[in-house]
């Protein structure tokens, strides 16, 4: 009988391990970034995985937000800086000529550290996207996006009395939260995060936490975040960069507990500088 | 390995280890004044013995205090992680052997004072291997050795053969003359107690282990660790 079970939980493993295999929903090679002749990223290449939550943690400046920016092009905006590398999403290189940077944004949804709300009414900060991604055929469909997307983002109670009111109205945990229901309203794949509990207080920033936790069962999530302790919360994955390298990608707990590379534990243990 | 950027956090976790050893140190005196006790009939030095375990419970009821403050307002991680958990199972380790010495030292007042001399010293003995085992176990923890921790687990063999062949011979003495049943029992007891206070010093060589590597002392890890050592 005991056989058996090990058997059990063996297959189950093996099948979760292929499963996590087959689950890469952004492929990272070789990305370097430059802001004019500065290298801000050097070589890193990973695997983010579908329907997980992947932490990235470092020093201020060690480039993990410019390397989330790379994720949805956000690094087209800025001037100075070139991207080299592939980044394949779905079998197709994000920064193909082919694609078109608005419609990838709107596949690869982004959070701030600061809650940007449009100066709009809570309704119509939700209804904006799908609207120009025409992804409504009318009042009706749009109003059942406006409602789903601020239930997924655990807002729809709070404000479904004043969707007129202006999102700048809320309080900074529900004007977050408004910004990820209107990252969700056009049905993205990814959703980035640039610490995005920075600015909240800790029962928002739990709010938040819940929040990514429960999104994660629909879309890949990758965080950006300098706590730590939410580092190891939230996510299932941790990559740890320094000096704009990846110095280490793994299973949170393992990173955790027993990191590989002096410097990735020397950081999380507080010893770094 | 450099200091925290939190001085204050370096200075809590060295003064939690720095108790420990104390701990260490006290349980170790401990297993040698029992042991003394038995052998030279030294009632009065088993009732300090008795006394002296109080010092270790008092000693354990801090380093909890310390590691509770640690966990809750310094989030230790990884390596730092280990430790405050490896000092945990340190200080219930040490605790308990305090404890079994504290018996050993109990039976010793209702010896007789004429128990068969070659039993007595077989105490003796054994005491002398434990309290080894012991020294080294505590000194791969100070020294965070973990090719010291593998070699106290393999001492532990010796002690349970050692407590084999007491547990025989004082039966045969018993059988020999069965006057003596009532305090060689207590020889036996007492035996059992050194036994266990190997498998303690045995699970702080196994803590060590898992400080220091971040794995179980599982017998696959420790092979495969001197395999990679070896080739």
């Amino acid at each position: 009988m005991d056989g058996n079970v090990e058997d059990f939980v063996e297959t189950a493993r093996n099948k979760q391990a292929l499963n996590m295999a087959e689950m890469t929903k952004v492929d990272c090679r070789h990305i370097d970034v430059f802001y004019d002749e500065k290298q801000a990223i050097y070589d890193i290449s990973m695997e983010i995985q579908d329907r997980a939550v992947t932490a990235f943690i470092g020093p201020s400046g060690c480039g993990k937000s410019t390397f989330l920016r790379c994720i949805n092009r956000m690094n087209d905006t800025i001037e100075s800086a070139s991207v080299k590398g592939q980044i394949i999403m779905d079998g197709a290189d994000i920064n193909d000529p082919s694609i078109d940077p608005v419609l990838l944004r709107s596949r690869v949804g982004m959070v701030f550290q600061k809650p940007n709300p449009f100066p709009k009414s809570i309704y119509d900060n939700i209804a904006y996207g799908p609207r120009i991604h025409g992804l409504a055929a009318g009042k009706s469909e749009l109003d059942e996006i406006v409602e789903s997307s601020l239930r997924k983002a655990g807002l729809w109670e709070e404000v479904k009395d004043r969707l007129a009111a202006p999102g700048t109205s809320l309080s900074g945990g529900q004007q977050q939260r408004l910004c990820i229901a209107r990252a969700i309203a056009v049905s993205p794949e990814v959703i980035l995060m640039d610490e995005p509990c920075s600015a909240l207080d800790p029962i928002a920033t739990a709010r938040i936490e819940e929040l990514i936790d429960e999104l994660r069962e629909r879309y890949c999530i990758v965080i950006v975040t300098h706590s730590m302790q939410q580092a190891a919360r939230v996510s299932q994955r941790t990559a740890f960069f320094h000096l704009g390298k990846l110095v280490e990608y793994g299973d949170t707990e393992r990173i955790f507990t027993n990191p590989e590379d002096s410097r990735t534990q020397d950081y999380i243990t507080g010893r770094f500088g | 390995m450099s200091e925290h950027i939190v001085t204050a956090f370096t200075d809590e976790l060295e003064h939690l280890s720095a108790n420990l050893l104390r701990m260490g140190g006290l349980a170790e005196s401990m297993i040698t004044d029992a042991s003394r006790a038995v052998t030279t009939f030294d009632l009065e030095l088993a009732r300090e013995v008795i006394k002296r375990d109080k010092a270790i419970d008092e000693l354990e009821a801090e380093a909890e205090q310390a590691i509770i403050r640690l966990i809750a307002l310094r989030h230790p991680m990884a390596s730092d992680l280990r430790a405050v958990l490896g000092a945990m199972k340190l200080a219930g380790d040490i605790e308990r052997i305090g404890d079994l010495c504290k018996n050993i030292a109990k039976r010793c007042l209702e010896l007789t004072g004429d128990e068969n001399r070659a039993a007595v010293k077989g105490i003796e003995r054994m005491a002398k291997a434990v309290s080894h085992q012991l020294q080294i176990a505590l000194d791969c923890y100070l020294r965070q050795d973990v090719d010291a921790a593998i070699n106290v687990l393999d001492l532990d063999d010796d002690i349970d053969d050692h407590y084999m062949s007491l547990f025989r011979e004082t039966l045969t003495y018993m059988m020999e003359d069965p006057r003596q049943i009532g305090s060689n029992t207590h020889l036996i007891f007492m035996a059992k107690n050194l036994e266990r206070i190997g498998d303690h010093a045995t699970n702080i060589a196994k803590a060590v282990y898992y400080m220091v590597t971040g794995e179980a002392a599982t017998a696959e890890n420790i092979q495969a660790r001197q395999g990679t050592r070896e080739s």
